[in-house]
């Protein structure tokens, strides 16, 4: 598969770059103040020059494996296989460093940070695993590191908050809105427009102004890239079906990058209480143009999640145009069967897989023998573990039974 | 004011700022938060019977990207009273506040409407401007197309980092007049006027002939005057919000609108 191949658009071939204005057929553009249209501009010529750089691929690549434990394995269930009447494969994202496929986001914008002579990072964080992950590779290579994130997220995710801290990271809490991964991003662009000078901001997943949805979605092309070789080596080809979680949608879309030009079915999952494809409309917030979930004046609504990841109210604008192109389909999952399916993983397969990915899995029980025909070899991207949310998890099981 | 109540037609937010401009006068264009308080329209009688020569109103929106704590604060008031857009343009098209105003919002609210049917009924309400700052250059054309069709003046923002030949792109495009951003930040009172100020005033001033306006940080009538050392005048927004979340009330609003107006002049 190419990487650069093609321009993306409504014209080129899906999953290329995008055009100059940053769309992808008539989703993401660059919805900025004018205080931050020169960063914008900066991050797009640097990344360019350094996705072109043989050299910078070579220091990522060697970071990725030697520091990330890249390449991830791909996984075999065999009971959970045999229980669904599916042959089920799973990428590992929970076994890279931190425990997400975060990292290799994070990596590579903190080397690009560097690269543009800046020596401090801000991001904004939902569960903790993108802040938890941007403190890691600012430690790694002596950068500053701000992260941002909503005080109700700060309580359920109170553990990655110390992680964070102990990273040499500063955590704040973010009290404005619902509190949530919406109100930090939004706290991270105002404190970017303040700091531009000496600061990058490294977004957590391919939304926000171009280039950022075409950049990380181009640090996640790893997972797919893998993927699509580590099928071909155990299934003998693609599979029928790829599925990964959606929040704002980086797994997914580093996963699909793999397979775009396959025939398999892609699929996206996003969480019943915050499902922008399925329920929003177009719009613009946080410098794209996507779907997201509004009122009729155009106010944003505030997304409802047992999954702190997934709790955002729109999704990357890629999604949204290969939704509108029909290339991948985008379907939810209730907070009841995602604890079922993540408590399903643990028993069938000793894998507590983090509450995100658990709502790909939920799709997947819910579908075999339904929508995915019975034998049909499914990939699902892990793309975190669930350490994170054992607690939450005790509590809201404790709650069942009581 | 006193008088029969004018309608400020098309054009006039440029026409009105020039001229008084031309005049020698320094320009104050105070912003209110539309729907913060029950008195939010008497509020803005009584800025523009202080000397507001236009009003910035805010029309709250969900995720105010380029705001502070005070103006955010305003906004969640506003929604929180159940300000809708049809609300407050409503309660605008009854009103007469006796100088021109300028909507300032997000572009979520615009595109969410349609251009063509939010200009029509910034029209119909009597507003003369729109300053829509998430609303880059590079995706202005199509408001500003259904904006100029309407008459609705497209006010600009430039910015300290903003190079030489994209103030002259931003400047040509602009109406009414161009906002000079004060200082890399939000909205929001600081203690000092923005040291960027200047120099990005006189980077505008070698590419228009607009009035411009330098806004973002400017609290004091001691800053107001400073700024207007190079800009022809100033928004100040945070300063009067944060009165009017004390429940300063329109007495407050214009007796401090009357201080900063003593500052640059009659």
């Amino acid at each position: 598969m190419s990487s650069d191949a093609a321009t993306g658009g409504p014209s080129g071939s899906a999953m290329g770059k995008p055009g100059r204005d940053g769309r992808f057929g008539e989703f993401g553009g660059r919805f900025v103040p004018e205080s931050l249209v020169p960063a914008c501009l900066e991050v797009e010529v640097a990344f360019d020059d350094a996705w072109a750089d043989p050299a910078f691929r070579h220091r990522l690549g060697e970071l990725l494996a030697r520091y990330g434990g890249r390449p991830t394995p791909l996984t075999e269930c065999a009971r959970l296989s045999e229980r669904l009447g599916i042959r089920l494969v799973l990428k590992r994202e929970d076994l890279a460093h931190t425990g997400s496929h975060k990292l290799n986001n994070v990596i590579g914008q903190a080397l690009l940070t560097e690269r543009m002579g800046k020596h401090r990072m801000i991001a904004e964080t939902g569960a903790g695993q993108h802040g938890v992950a941007a403190a890691t590779a600012a430690a790694l290579l002596g950068l500053d590191c701000t992260v941002f994130m909503g005080e109700f997220d700060t309580q359920r995710q109170a553990l990655n908050v110390f992680r964070m801290e102990l990273l040499g990271a500063e955590v704040r809490t973010v009290t404005s809105g619902s509190r949530t991964l919406k109100d930090a991003v939004n706290e991270a662009l105002r404190e970017w427009v303040a700091t531009v000078a000496d600061t990058h901001y490294c977004l957590g997943s391919v939304m926000g102004p171009h280039p950022f949805p075409y950049m990380v979605r181009e640090f996640q092309r790893v997972v797919g890239e893998e993927a699509r070789r580590q099928c071909d080596e155990l299934l003998g080809g693609p599979p029928e079906v790829v599925v990964a979680c959606v929040g704002g949608g980086s797994n997914a879309a580093g996963t699909f990058s793999g397979f775009v030009d396959t025939k398999a079915r892609l699929v996206g999952v996003e969480a019943a209480g915050g499902a922008a494809v399925t329920n929003g409309i177009p719009g613009v917030l946080h410098g794209m143009r996507s779907r997201l979930l509004q009122d009729e004046d155009g106010q944003i609504r505030e997304a409802e999640s047992i999954s702190a990841g997934l709790d955002y109210p729109g999704i990357g604008p890629e999604h949204a145009y290969l939704a509108a192109i029909g290339r991948a389909e985008y379907a939810t999952a209730d907070d009841q069967a995602v604890l079922e399916a993540f408590a399903l993983l643990a028993r069938t397969e000793g894998i507590i897989p983090a509450l995100e990915p658990a709502h790909a899995l939920a799709w997947v029980v819910a579908e075999a023998g339904r929508s995915i025909p019975t034998g049909s070899r499914v990939l699902v991207t892990l793309s975190g573990r669930g350490d994170k949310d054992v607690a939450q998890v005790r509590e809201l099981l404790a709650g069942d039974h009581r | 004011m006193s008088g029969a109540p004018v309608r400020p037609g098309p054009g006039s937010l440029e026409s009105t700022l020039r001229a008084r401009r031309d005049q020698g006068a320094k320009l104050l264009i105070p912003y209110v938060m539309a729907g913060m308080t029950e008195d939010w329209v008497p509020v803005l009688q009584a800025v523009a019977a202080a000397g507001a020569d236009a009003i910035e109103v805010g029309l709250p929106f969900s995720d105010p990207m380029i705001d502070g704590p005070v103006i955010q604060a305003a906004g969640l008031a506003a929604l929180g009273r159940g300000t809708t857009v049809r609300s407050v343009l409503d309660e605008l098209g009854r009103a007469d506040a006796g100088v021109p105003l300028v909507v300032m919002t997000y572009y979520n609210l615009v595109f969410r409407a349609g251009h063509r049917r939010f200009a029509a009924d910034l029209v119909t309400a009597g507003v003369s401007g729109a300053l829509i700052p998430d609303l880059a250059l590079e995706e202005l054309h199509p408001w500003a197309q259904a904006a100029d069709a309407a008459g609705v003046e497209t006010v600009l923002m430039v910015a300290p980092p903003t190079p030489p030949e994209r103030v002259r792109a931003l400047a040509a495009r602009a109406r009414g007049f161009l906002y000079a951003v004060a200082r890399m930040g939000v909205t929001g009172e600081r203690a000092e006027l923005g040291a960027e100020v200047k120099s990005t005033v006189d980077r505008a001033r070698r590419a228009t002939d607009l009035p411009i306006c330098a806004g973002i940080g400017i609290s004091t009538p001691d800053q107001a005057r400073q700024a207007c050392e190079t800009a022809d005048g100033v928004a100040v927004g945070s300063a009067l919000v944060r009165r009017l979340l004390d429940g300063v009330g329109p007495e407050g609003a214009g007796r401090f609108v009357a201080e900063l107006r003593a500052a640059l002049g009659p």
